[in-house]
């Protein structure tokens, strides 16, 4: 590879889709490096399958360009493109067998009869589907169909690996497995993946790096971790995870890279400045998510931490979601592990809440802007 | 299709509360077709072979005498090919509402359905206007100069097909346009980013999988034109007499109504084997089960 795409092996460029008055799309920059397992996140509406849809080459962008390996691809039809689809609804051609559904591929590129059962064979067994070669899709589990699924998608060496919500139709035990194994493949292949899906698990699970869309747009990309600790905006905060969202304004202290959070309603509490981009002085949006807030008793000496009490309590298993209201009226939620020594308030109890300055992200407020 | 998605859902503890409701379901249109169908067409069948006594004298006559063995194989050959060209006209007809957008196909479905609005004999006649010698065809096809005088649209093959053709097509276009709606469009997508041209994705999965709307509309056409009387009688010549006609000859004119059950005996029980040969070369199973 050479050029100024080198090592990206797919290149979304300003891509829009409009449908008649309606932006599907709109406008989208997107870099897949050669093997990355990148996933788009997002709401359903958001604009994820036409994306997808684009790259195979079912449907033509508005305008934008879409690069592979550094060459546009516009105009080359979808079975030049090389690009192996995992559609929700498996897409099996119910009057083959399953070994005919995988061959496929390999008898639309003439390859011979003795290459094509070998291969045949061994992408079957790479999915665990060794000897039902002979069945016909529906004498399958969902499990198993969406696994002769991704044999056919993968048995011809593509370039590149869509995925459009392939896990959607399994129920959850099944799902993780197949997480799972989707990431073995992925790792064992080295193939460039770009994947789809409305569960945020999922995708902070699986891929490499995360888009977030929302409206057609690109809200945020990047690392999991990234998106989850370091929100871009309101709605990935609201949409990874669960997180506290307070309205208020920062006053300055004397403290270096740190300030104090005003809530509208509430006491003031430090936080540090590293993670903002908001000057003080400004209105601004403070988030922070359940698990990092830390609660004890209010008899404790001293005065660290902030008054309130809980207001409501939720079991859940390994841990408990605690409602807390502060003194001043400003709710938060709490989630702390059931372990056997940490402080577990009942409700109605007064507590102290804990928070450090460090675990909070501070964003601008943009009210009134599209978030 | 008729026999798909008839199952109902019944709870457990009441399956013979249901079984015996449904059963009673059956019963008047069971009534109705015995009275109807099964006791005429049992008298048929003994008429056929009584003529005082027991005879097989109707079934000699009717192998001795050319005119009816030209009679049938006339129906025959009619039959075949309006279901043939139905075939033809309809599959892309029903293609395209398949695949279209839902306003596309509401208007296709209206052009598919507005001749149902007319009786076959206006429509007959319509078309006997419109092909004649001096009708609207010959008319135009005079005016460009394509031809010199007249041609001879009318009672013969040409228009017997036109006319049946047109009656015929939307009982070819709706079992057709049943079967491909329901074929997932991710098939094709899919079978295309395989690496199939347009031409192969539509060869190896839409058609293979549209083979059941086919055999429907096949037979449905071809019984259909069987049966026929209208407008192969009115838009026919002395060459494309049909049993049907031969039929009503026999009943209306000659008043021998034993021959007439023994034609029609014979039609049936040709109908049948040609039904039954052509639903296990397609596959019944494959075409009502899934
Ligand atoms: N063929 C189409 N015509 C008009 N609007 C469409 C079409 N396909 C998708 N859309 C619209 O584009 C938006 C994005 O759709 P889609 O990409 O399927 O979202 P997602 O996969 O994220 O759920 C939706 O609001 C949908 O209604
Ligand atoms: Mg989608």
């Amino acid at each position: 590879m050479s050029g100024a795409n080198a090592g990206k092996w797919l290149v979304l460029e300003r891509v829009t889709k409009r449908y008649s008055n309606f932006l599907a799309v709109d406008g989208i920059d997107l870099e897949l490096r050669n093997g990355e397992f990148l996933t788009i996140l997002g709401p359903s509406g958001s604009g994820k399958t036409t994306t997808l849809m684009m790259v195979a080459g079912f449907t033509p962008p508005t305008s934008g360009s879409i690069l592979m390996n550094g060459r546009s691809i516009a105009g080359l039809a979808p079975e030049r493109r090389n690009i192996g689809v995992v559609f929700q609804n498996y897409a099996l051609f119910p009057h083959m067998s399953v070994a005919e559904n995988v061959a496929f591929p390999l008898k639309m590129r003439s390859e011979t009869r003795s290459i094509t059962s070998e291969r045949v064979a061994r992408a079957l067994d790479m999915v665990q589907l060794g000897g039902l070669g002979g069945r016909l899709p529906r004498q399958l589990s969902g499990g198993q169909q969406q696994r002769v699924a991704l044999a056919r998608a993968l048995v011809f060496g593509p370039d590149l690996l869509l995925m459009d919500e392939p896990l959607g139709a399994l129920d959850k035990n099944l799902r993780e497995q197949m997480q799972f194994e989707l990431k073995r493949l992925h790792v064992n292949l080295g193939i460039t993946v770009l994947y789809v899906t409305h569960d945020q698990e999922e995708a902070l699970t699986m891929a490499d790096r995360v888009a977030l869309m929302n409206r057609g747009r690109i809200e945020q990309i990047g690392p999991a971790e990234t998106l989850y600790e370091r929100p871009a905006n309101r709605f990935v905060a609201e949409f990874v995870g669960e997180s506290n969202i307070l309205s208020g304004v920062l006053e300055p202290t004397h403290e270096a890279g740190r300030a104090w959070f005003v809530p509208a309603r509430g006491p003031r509490f430090l936080v540090s400045l590293d993670r903002s981009e908001t000057p003080p002085g400004e209105d601004c949006l403070l988030v922070v998510r359940p698990e990092k807030l830390s609660l004890g008793p209010a008899a404790d000496a001293g005065d660290e931490g902030l008054r309130g009490r809980v207001t409501q309590l939720v079991y859940v298993g390994d841990f408990t979601r605690y409602r807390v209201e502060l003194d001043g009226g400003l709710v938060l939620t709490l989630k702390r592990p059931n372990s056997t020594r940490s402080f577990r308030p009942a409700e109605g109890e007064a507590v102290r809440l804990f928070l450090d300055p460090d675990d909070v992200c501070i964003l601008r407020d943009r009210k009134g802007e599209r978030t | 299709m008729v026999m798909a998605g008839q199952r109902r859902p019944m709870g457990p503890g009441q399956a013979g509360f249901w079984r015996s409701r449904q059963g009673l379901l059956v019963l008047p249109p069971l009534i109705f077709y015995l009275l109807v169908y099964i006791y005429p067409l049992s008298r048929l069948w003994a008429w056929s072979f009584f003529d005082q006594h027991f005879t097989l004298e109707f079934y000699r006559e009717l192998f001795d005498e050319p005119a009816y063995f030209k009679a049938l194989t006339n129906t025959l050959e009619i039959s075949f090919l309006a279901a043939a060209l139905s075939l033809m006209l309809g599959y892309p007809m029903a293609y395209l509402m398949a695949t279209t957008s839902p306003r596309a196909r509401n208007v296709l479905m209206a052009f598919v359905l507005i001749p149902f609005w007319t009786s076959i004999l206006v429509r007959t006649f319509a078309w006997i206007v419109i092909l004649g010698k001096n009708g609207l065809v010959n008319h135009l096809l005079g005016r460009l100069g394509l031809i010199d005088e007249p041609a001879k649209l009318l009672f013969n093959m040409t228009s017997v097909q036109i006319g049946m053709v047109h009656v015929l097509l939307p009982f070819m276009v709706f079992p057709l346009y049943g079967v491909m709606s329901r074929i997932d469009p991710s098939l094709v997508r899919v079978a295309r980013s395989l690496g199939a041209s347009p031409r192969r994705a539509f060869l190896r999965v839409f058609l293979p999988l549209s083979l059941p709307g086919i055999g429907a509309g096949c037979v449905i056409t071809f019984l259909l034109a069987v049966g026929f009387y209208v407008t192969p009688a009115l838009l026919g010549g002395q060459g494309e007499i049909t049993l049907v006609m031969l039929i009503d000859m026999m009943v209306n004119t000659l008043l021998n109504w034993g021959l007439a059950a023994t034609l029609g005996i014979v039609l049936l029980v040709v109908v049948g084997i040609i039904f039954a040969v052509f639903s296990s070369l397609l596959g019944v199973e494959r075409v009502t089960g899934k």
